[in-house]
């Protein structure tokens, strides 16, 4: 008897000490795809996560707590998210990131919501890191998300006012992912041209499941009967890998310009036939003015033969640790609150975490696709001898847009 | 014009890519009764082989090696898991096949992982066939037609002009006698089985580097090839062909087509708004419903001709 109770008080006292090493640990969700089309992005973000987790623990940047980041796969679809969520916040996480599919995001953002309301104290930490759907920090912009990719409204902003500088694109075909985000470019698309080039045509506009098609043929024959000189998509993933292949398959001689050509995939899927022709807009590029992050890109490339582009996974960790650091403490309560109007130096300059809308502030980079040069073209991607030349940056107040956020806050 | 013939091209040869899919599930099932559930499955067996073959000897030897090896793993399945259960009846050997199709795709994520494989199409086959008007056409879809149409043939020869055809066919009506015979009737369900596989698999090895290598190409492809078998008619090779190039051909053309109701009722005078009720469903376009036209397909024909196009059973 005597002996069964030591045995238990020895057990007790081993759980008591893991479970104050684990206070040491801060545990970050990582809700996104890890299998089907959408895999090889969510993967390859996962690592950019832990990269720069690794970091951050070896340099110390939260005074103290270290960063551990747990993968959950959502199979990109809402349910599936909120049950990793339900995991996630079983296990004890108090902090989840996610960012690929507006879809999932708003459903995660709805949940992360209701889920504080109801469990005071327990309170979670949402920081979406690419979902860009405008109206997560406009019409339903929530307390506890945090956006740090710069939403579709303002990207199209950057896009259009370099797309208007070039006399001749006269006519845009748009051709989108038929949910939130993907309706959300076309219409920024459709309103942005009119007020600054007029005289384009819009010749045609679809919508395509996401993460479903496999056989692009179809729409790049649409595309070349509309008689298009321009598409502008908000395809990421296989959904622009394919499109770009089935496109070089028939011969479309079209300008891209799109959102994600970064993402893994779409560079091989590219290769020379996407020279000179494909644009991103984005907050970074490895090939920025100054190579800022090379040493990132580097170490990431030795240590998981990957490029790594997701440049908001440096953004969130600093933020984090700053917020650690600052407050002394890693509860959900503070750091949301010290995160609101943070500042903080960032692979592309100092950034600023809205206060109003909780979206970040930064420059937004325009890249083209081109050989490697060695000079500004230093870094290729998916060893295809190509990489981002940077085109044009545009300084934050550029890129910034007024926001109709009107947030709830908690006592 | 050129519009309509370059439709046209991708959607007979998406439709000849459904045939080669859907071809081994019609031949197990008219021969064996047996509705194989873990078919698209072979098919992505067949690319994922073919891509580990392709890395040590090639892409076409690959091409060959590849079926064979799929065609041997399904004359396993047969020999000693399907005929294990065939005794208990039809739903068994369903079960056995629906469990098989998870077993097998767990299998591929271990072996190849999650993401992708990098399937690359070989340089003779990379790059246009022709160019028609001003788009070209790419030989990797031309080759896809030309082995779908090979294919088809063969079949056709074997089952009706060679002698293990004959003996295949008369097997399936009449076992006992064939038994009686000197057959090994057993034996002959397992080739039938494995051949079926085995054209999955070429299937697969064709679409593996045509599209996308994996694992959830047989996931995505699966209900599809149901659709296939059912319009065609459960059991008839030339039912699936029809079906396969009606479907490939609906599906090409339906993303062509900006035809939505709302449309349609415009040109006779009526106007649709945003506050007309029900406008999000009257808004949409033929070109957003495409994929999910095979399945209405599948629905009316169950409801006004369940035996489908060509099928001769009625049960």
């Amino acid at each position: 008897m005597l002996q069964q109770f030591t045995r238990a008080a020895a057990l007790a006292a081993a759980l008591a000490a893991t479970g104050a090493a684990q206070a040491q640990t801060v545990k970050i969700a990582f809700i996104d795809p890890q299998s089907g089309l959408m895999a090889p992005v969510g993967i390859n973000i996962l690592n950019s996560w832990r990269y720069i987790a690794d970091i951050a623990n070896q340099k110390n940047w939260a005074g103290g707590p270290k960063f551990e980041i747990v993968g959950f796969d959502n199979k990109l679809s809402p349910q599936e998210s909120l049950n990793a969520l339900k995991q996630a916040i079983d296990q004890g996480i108090r902090y989840i990131v996610q960012g690929n599919g507006s879809s999932v995001a708003l459903a995660l953002q709805d949940a992360v919501e209701k889920h504080n309301e109801r469990n005071p104290g327990k309170e979670i930490v949402y920081i979406n890191y690419a979902a860009v759907d405008p109206d997560m920090t406009n019409s339903k912009c929530t307390y506890w998300h945090f956006r740090l990719d710069a939403n579709a409204d303002m990207k199209m902003e950057a896009l259009t006012s370099f797309l208007a500088k070039d006399p001749k694109i006269k006519s845009v075909y748009l051709l989108n992912q038929n949910y939130s985000f993907g309706q959300a470019v076309a219409k920024a698309a459709k309103e942005y041209l009119a007020r600054k080039r007029p005289d384009i045509k819009i010749v045609g506009e679809d919508l395509h499941p996401l993460a479903q098609l496999k056989d692009f043929a179809p729409y790049v024959a649409k595309i070349k009967a509309a008689g298009a000189d321009t598409v502008i998509t908000g395809n990421w993933g296989s959904d622009l890998a394919l499109l770009i292949k089935a496109g070089k398959d028939a011969g479309l001689n079209v300008n891209y310009y799109t959102y994600y050509a970064g993402t893994t995939g779409v560079p091989t899927a590219m290769g020379a036939a996407g020279e000179d022709r494909v644009r991103f807009v984005g907050y970074w590029n490895a090939n920025n003015e100054k190579f800022v992050g090379s040493d990132i890109v580097e170490g990431f490339n030795k240590k998981y033969k990957d490029d790594y582009y997701t440049m908001a996974t440096y953004t969130a960790i600093a933020m984090l640790s700053k917020a650690f650091k600052e407050t002394k403490s890693t509860d959900p309560i503070k750091v949301a609150a010290a995160l609101e109007g943070m500042k903080v130096q960032s692979l592309n300059g100092e950034v600023e975490m809205r206060k109003q809308d909780h979206q970040l502030l930064q420059p937004l980079y325009i890249a083209k696709w081109v050989k490697v040069n060695g000079k500004d073209v230093k870094y290729d991607q998916e060893n295809t001898g190509y990489g981002w030349k940077t085109e044009a940056l545009l300084p934050t107040y550029v890129a910034t847009q007024p926001t109709s956020c009107q947030m709830k806050r908690p006592k | 014009m050129e519009f309509f013939a370059i439709s046209l091209l991708n959607g007979v040869s998406y439709g000849l890519l459904l045939f080669m899919l859907s071809s081994g599930l019609t031949l197990i099932f008219s021969m064996m009764g047996v509705l194989n559930f873990a078919h698209a499955s072979f098919y992505m067996l067949g690319a994922y082989f073919a891509y580990s073959l392709g890395l040590q000897v090639g892409f076409f030897p690959a091409l060959l090696l590849a079926p064979v090896l799929v065609g041997l793993v399904g004359a396993l399945v047969e020999r000693y898991g399907l005929r294990a259960v065939h005794k208990y009846g039809h739903v068994p050997e369903l079960l056995f096949t629906f469990g098989l199709a998870y077993l097998i795709e767990e299998s591929v994520k271990v072996i190849w992982g999650l993401p992708a494989v990098p399937f690359r199409v070989p340089a003779l086959l990379d790059g246009p066939l022709f160019t028609l008007y001003s788009t070209s056409f790419p030989k990797l879809r031309g080759f896809m037609m030309l082995v779908a149409v090979a294919m088809l043939l063969s079949i056709y020869i074997m089952l009706t002009r060679t002698r293990i055809g004959l003996v295949i066919q008369a097997a399936l009506s009449h076992p006992q006698t064939v038994e009686a015979l000197g057959h090994n009737v057993p034996r002959v369900f397992m080739l039938v089985f494995g051949g079926g596989c085995a054209l999955a698999g070429l299937a697969g090895v064709i679409g593996g580097v045509a599209f996308i290598t994996e694992p959830s190409m047989a996931a995505s492809v699966g209900p599809i090839v149901f659709v296939v078998a059912v319009v065609g008619g459960m059991g008839s090779l030339a039912g699936a062909f029809l079906a396969s190039l009606l479907i490939g051909v609906i599906q090409t053309f339906a993303i062509a087509l900006d035809w939505s109701v709302a449309g349609l009722m415009k040109t006779f005078g009526v106007a649709v708004t945003e506050q007309t009720p029900l406008y999000s469903l009257l808004k949409l376009q033929l070109s957003e419903v495409a994929p999910v036209l095979p399945y209405l397909l599948l629905v009316l024909m169950l409801i006004f001709r369940p035996k489908g196009l060509l099928g001769t059973r009625a049960d």
